[in-house]
């Protein structure tokens, strides 16, 4: 288990380094890494997934919110290199409680200190896993016909039916999902049905979808976590079966969509070990909401403006999206998932989910 | 016939009572209704007692009590601690209307027409049938006097009721009571704004207020100068009415119109003289008690088309712009305002008179922001509460666009709004009021400009202080940045690579890239007597000791170049100079100026010095400028624009 880390604690000194030498030649000491926005993300063609462009952003101490920022990358790159030595490994709750401790170079959210390891992971191209920083366990779930083989605490190998080891809430996905942790077994299924919410998700395990129609059901839990995508990627690859996206009918979702399937802004360093290029929306689309006259909510001033981002955004430039998204600002609606229910508990399960898998030439 | 018609009309032809006057123009004495008529007999007597008291160089100390009983009669008392009144002028000055000592004076007085008072007598009498009463101590050594009395209306006559002598514990004053109907309800916010007001321009006066129910107010002195004792002038030819020409002529003692209006008027010299009447087409030997009424015309037109001198202003007393901050700050204490600015005009003269604008600012605190500013009005020291949108004032605020001084105002014009207060004070010989209530200065355009040009200064010491503050905010992160921050992050990068902690002064000269300049002010209280100053006269030296304010200004160099400038620090004219390092180049009564030496990057100067005839925080913030030097390197200090 014990793995070599010299790589990291070699990059991570490089940031202490710049900085040492900056000052020892009297230049106000700064950092580059790529600009972190939708305006710098590409397609890498090699990778088919979205990565950061070329745009530089330089984090310089000659404002004081910038040396701020320098100060506490000093502090974090010293407690990770501690950490590294000793062994130990944190969540990134824990390093922003932490940090408390770091006087001048507290945070103020954990946003921020969260933010900030994510930059390191930029610069130094390491990933959070190589700091020893971990987020919580956000238990998303599965459930289908699908064996995996964990390495528990006890270093021993179990393995898991996600349908028979497992009670009604589904097997968990643990943080790391990497193959040192998890191993795919067998799995007879003919797609990865992704769902955005819980009781969506609740729905078809009750009404017995993964087994009716041979899915493996992956709750996304609003917009999912790395070990989520990057769970939902290897199972992919592994066992090559398609990946079908399912949310609620409104811009939000689309990004949880895009972060699957292209890969997230926030983290499009690791884009490759996230994204996963074939996955599809299935639905709930604004074309939807006309052939299912589905229940609506107006759209708000929010939804609208992250519509029109979206028009924007260099993923969604397909004629697909481009078409959903100027009919949903032409209908001014969105709708949820769970809006199906209008029609009864079983709709979903006996008529659009099959009519949409049909659509998608998934079944016939 | 006619005749005849004559006498029956003549018969109905009587003289007007005073008491119908009063009865029939009491809107316009300020008694149009309980409330006002409370608030305007405060006034007159409060007006009253200020006058007595600074005529006679006494600080004053004033009491003012109201006692209402259910009926809403209410008793009235104001008592001073001023010379007294002689027995004998008791009933003129409370019980005669149009009598006083100032109504021929041209200098400047609260009172004018010596309606004031006796109205207030007239007042309770025709509203309660009570007679008025007056205790008036003139000497110490000496009883009082108590007078009882009461107007009679068709004589325009006082009556002396009752007159008997006292004991009173006071050295001197007056004392007098009335009852009056009146509406202490709704007066009561009035009568306590107008006595507030009143000590924010009177800083010298002290004013207790006891109300019905008992409770005390203090409104207290700021100052222990009085006022400048204003001088008698004469008459300006430019303000003269015709009327008053003849009247001066018939009782001149002059033979000769030459000497007639050397002597009788102001800044008439003999080139103007000799200018207007040749003008006139007058001969300057001509004897005035002989000239006919189309001469005096002539005399009268010639006036305004000759270039004479404005009046001397000696016949004003302004407040003075610390005074005015003090009195703003110690009133304002409880909304704890951002800043107070204020500003003062030189004199200035409307038809012949001479008068001066004083204007303030009071911004911040606790202030409400949505509402409209409030404004605060003031002539000869006297708060105007009513007709406010008849005021010149109002219209001279509502004419500057205050959107650039951040104030809200919808499309530029009209009150602003927002957190502030506007004081505006003016001094004159003659207030041109719109009417006898006296609440509202008539729209007379040298005026409204003065009132202009002095709210302009103020909104830019207002911009001036929002430029200040930002400029604050931003040195104090660079501060911040090069002291805690970057000392830091060498510490760090060099404990995590071992390696020995690099210097920082060019990095910090970078970062920086600036001349650095702060201040801070500190105030000493001296036990010994305060240095002599302009601020204070003779009374000042009972005072026990003082206040030494100290102000140290430090400049550092965080450019890369060494920099050599020149140094204002200004200071206000009333303060005096105590010591200041380093030997300052130039000293006025306005700034203090030091050619800096030479200063080579990363090291720093330290000016001190020290200010004296200042209250605590009347001096509360640095004004300093540079010169020889790009202002755009320099934080703290603003580019010196010349005296």
């Amino acid at each position: 288990m014990s793995r070599d880390y010299t790589n990291v604690i070699n990059s991570i000194n490089s940031i202490a380094s710049k900085v040492y030498n900056d000052l020892e030649s009297s230049e106000i000491p700064n950092l580059k890494l790529p600009t972190r926005t939708k305006s710098n993300i590409q397609f890498d063609d090699k990778l088919n997934v979205w990565k950061y462009g070329k745009n530089m952003t330089e984090r310089s101490a000659k404002s004081l919110d910038g040396a701020y920022m320098m100060l506490r990358t000093m502090y974090m790159v010293d407690f990770i290199k501690d950490m590294i030595k000793a062994n130990k490994s944190s969540t990134l709750r824990e390093m922003y409680y932490i940090s408390e401790g770091w006087d001048l170079a507290k945070f103020n959210s954990q946003p921020e200190s969260d933010s900030l390891a994510e930059d390191l992971e930029v610069i130094t191209g390491c990933m959070r896993e190589d700091f020893k920083l971990r987020p919580e366990e956000d238990g998303a779930r599965v459930i289908g016909n699908l064996t995996i083989e964990e390495v528990t605490r006890n270093k021993t190998k179990k393995k898991i039916h996600c349908q028979d080891d497992v009670g009604d809430s589904g097997y968990s996905i643990p943080y790391n999902v990497e193959p040192e942790k998890i191993s795919f077994k067998g799995a007879d299924a003919d797609f990865i049905l992704a769902i955005e919410t819980g009781g969506m998700f609740d729905r078809l395990v009750e009404n017995g979808f993964d087994t009716s129609n041979r899915a493996i059901l992956v709750h996304l839990k609003g917009q999912p976590a790395r070990s989520t995508r990057r769970f939902i990627k290897r199972l992919n690859k592994k066992k090559k079966l398609p990946v079908l996206v399912f949310t609620d009918c409104d811009p939000w979702s689309y990004r949880i969509f895009g972060s699957v399937a292209y890969g997230a802004i926030k983290t499009a360093h690791i884009s490759e070990y996230l994204a996963t290029p074939a996955a599809q929306y299935l639905g709930v689309t604004p074309s939807d909401i006309e052939n299912y006259k589905l229940p609506t909510d107006k759209l708000t001033k929010e939804d609208i403006n992250a519509l029109k981002s979206e028009l924007s955004d260099p993923r969604f430039q397909d004629s697909f999206w481009k078409h959903e998204i100027k009919l949903q600002l032409s209908l001014g609606k969105k709708s949820e998932q769970q809006a199906l229910a209008k029609y009864g508990l079983d709709y979903v399960t006996e008529t659009y989910l099959p009519e949409k898998l049909a659509e998608m030439g998934i079944k016939k | 016939m006619a005749e005849a018609i004559a006498h029956e009309l003549a018969k109905k032809q009587k003289e007007i009572s005073v008491a119908e006057f009063f009865e029939r123009n009491k809107h316009i004495l300020g008694f149009g209704n309980p409330t006002r008529a409370l608030v305007t007999s405060v006034k007159e007597g409060v007006d009253n007692a200020l006058d007595a008291c600074e005529e006679s160089g006494i600080l004053p100390d004033i009491y003012v009590e109201i006692r209402n009983h259910e009926d809403g009669e209410n008793k009235l008392i104001i008592e001073d601690n001023g010379p007294g009144i002689v027995k004998k002028q008791i009933p003129h000055i409370f019980g005669r209307l149009l009598y006083g000592s100032r109504f021929h004076a041209i200098q400047q007085s609260r009172g004018q027409q010596g309606i004031g008072i006796s109205a207030v007598v007239l007042y309770g009498q025709l509203t309660t049938g009570k007679h008025a009463k007056v205790i008036s101590k003139i000497q110490e050594d000496r009883p009082a006097t108590i007078t009882e009395l009461a107007i009679d209306t068709n004589k325009n006559r006082s009556d002396v009721i009752n007159r008997d002598i006292m004991h009173w514990d006071k050295p001197s004053g007056t004392r007098f009571e009335v009852s009056i109907v009146a509406d202490y309800k709704r007066g009561k916010r009035f009568v306590f704004e107008y006595l507030q007001s009143v000590s924010i321009v009177n800083p010298h006066a002290q004013i207790t207020f006891k109300e019905p129910d008992g409770s005390e107010h203090l409104f207290e002195r700021t100052t222990d100068m009085l006022p400048r004792k204003s001088v008698g002038i004469k008459p300006h030819p430019y303000g003269v009415e015709l009327g008053t020409l003849i009247k001066l002529a018939k009782n001149t003692k002059s033979r000769k119109l030459s000497s007639f209006l050397k002597s009788e008027f102001s800044s008439m010299g003999d080139r103007t003289t000799k200018a207007v009447c040749e003008k006139a087409q007058l001969d300057k030997d001509f004897n005035p008690k002989n000239m006919s009424r189309e001469q005096f015309l002539a005399l009268h037109k010639a006036f305004k088309k000759v270039k004479i001198m404005a009046p001397t202003t000696e016949c004003l007393s302004p407040i003075g712009e610390t005074l005015i901050k003090r009195s703003l700050k110690h009133e304002t204490q409880e909304i704890s305002p951002e800043f107070i600015v204020t500003a003062s005009r030189p004199a200035s003269v409307y038809s012949g008179n001479p008068f001066q604008i004083e204007a303030g600012i009071v911004y911040g605190g606790s202030l409400p922001r949505d509402n409209s500013v409030k404004l605060m009005r003031f002539a000869n020291r006297v708060p105007l509460l009513y007709q406010q949108g008849d005021c010149v004032s109002t219209s001279a605020i509502s004419s500057i666009d205050w959107r650039r001084y951040g104030l809200d105002q919808s499309s530029g014009k009209g009150i602003p709004s927002g957190p502030a207060i506007f004081l505006t004070h003016i001094s004159s010989t003659l207030i041109p009021f719109t009417s006898e209530s006296k609440e509202a200065i008539a729209d007379i355009h040298e005026i409204e400009s003065e009132i202009k040009l002095a709210f302009r200064e103020c909104a830019r010491k207002v911009q001036r202080h929002i430029h200040k503050k930002i400029r604050r905010a931003k040195t104090r992160e660079k501060f911040e940045l090069i002291t805690k921050i970057l000392p830091e992050i060498a510490k760090k990068s060099s404990n995590m690579l071992d390696k020995p902690t690099p210097s920082l002064d060019k990095v910090i000269t970078k970062i920086m890239d600036v001349v650095w300049i702060e201040d801070i002010i500190e105030y000493e209280k001296t036990s010994s007597k305060p240095v002599q100053s302009t601020l204070f006269d003779e009374s000042s030296e009972k005072r026990e000791g003082g206040w030494i304010t100290k102000s140290t200004v430090m400049v550092v160099n965080y450019k890369n170049k060494p920099q050599k400038f020149n140094l204002y620090a200004v200071i206000p004219e009333d303060a005096v100079i105590g010591s200041v390092t380093p030997q300052p180049t130039k000293i006025t009564d306005n700034y203090i100026k030091w050619n800096l030496d030479t200063i080579i990057p990363a090291d720093k100067r330290d000016i001190y010095f020290e200010l004296a005839g200042l209250d605590k925080e009347d001096f509360d913030e640095n004004d300093l400028y540079v010169e020889n030097i790009n202002p755009s390197y320099v934080i703290g200090a603003d580019k010196w624009e010349g005296d």
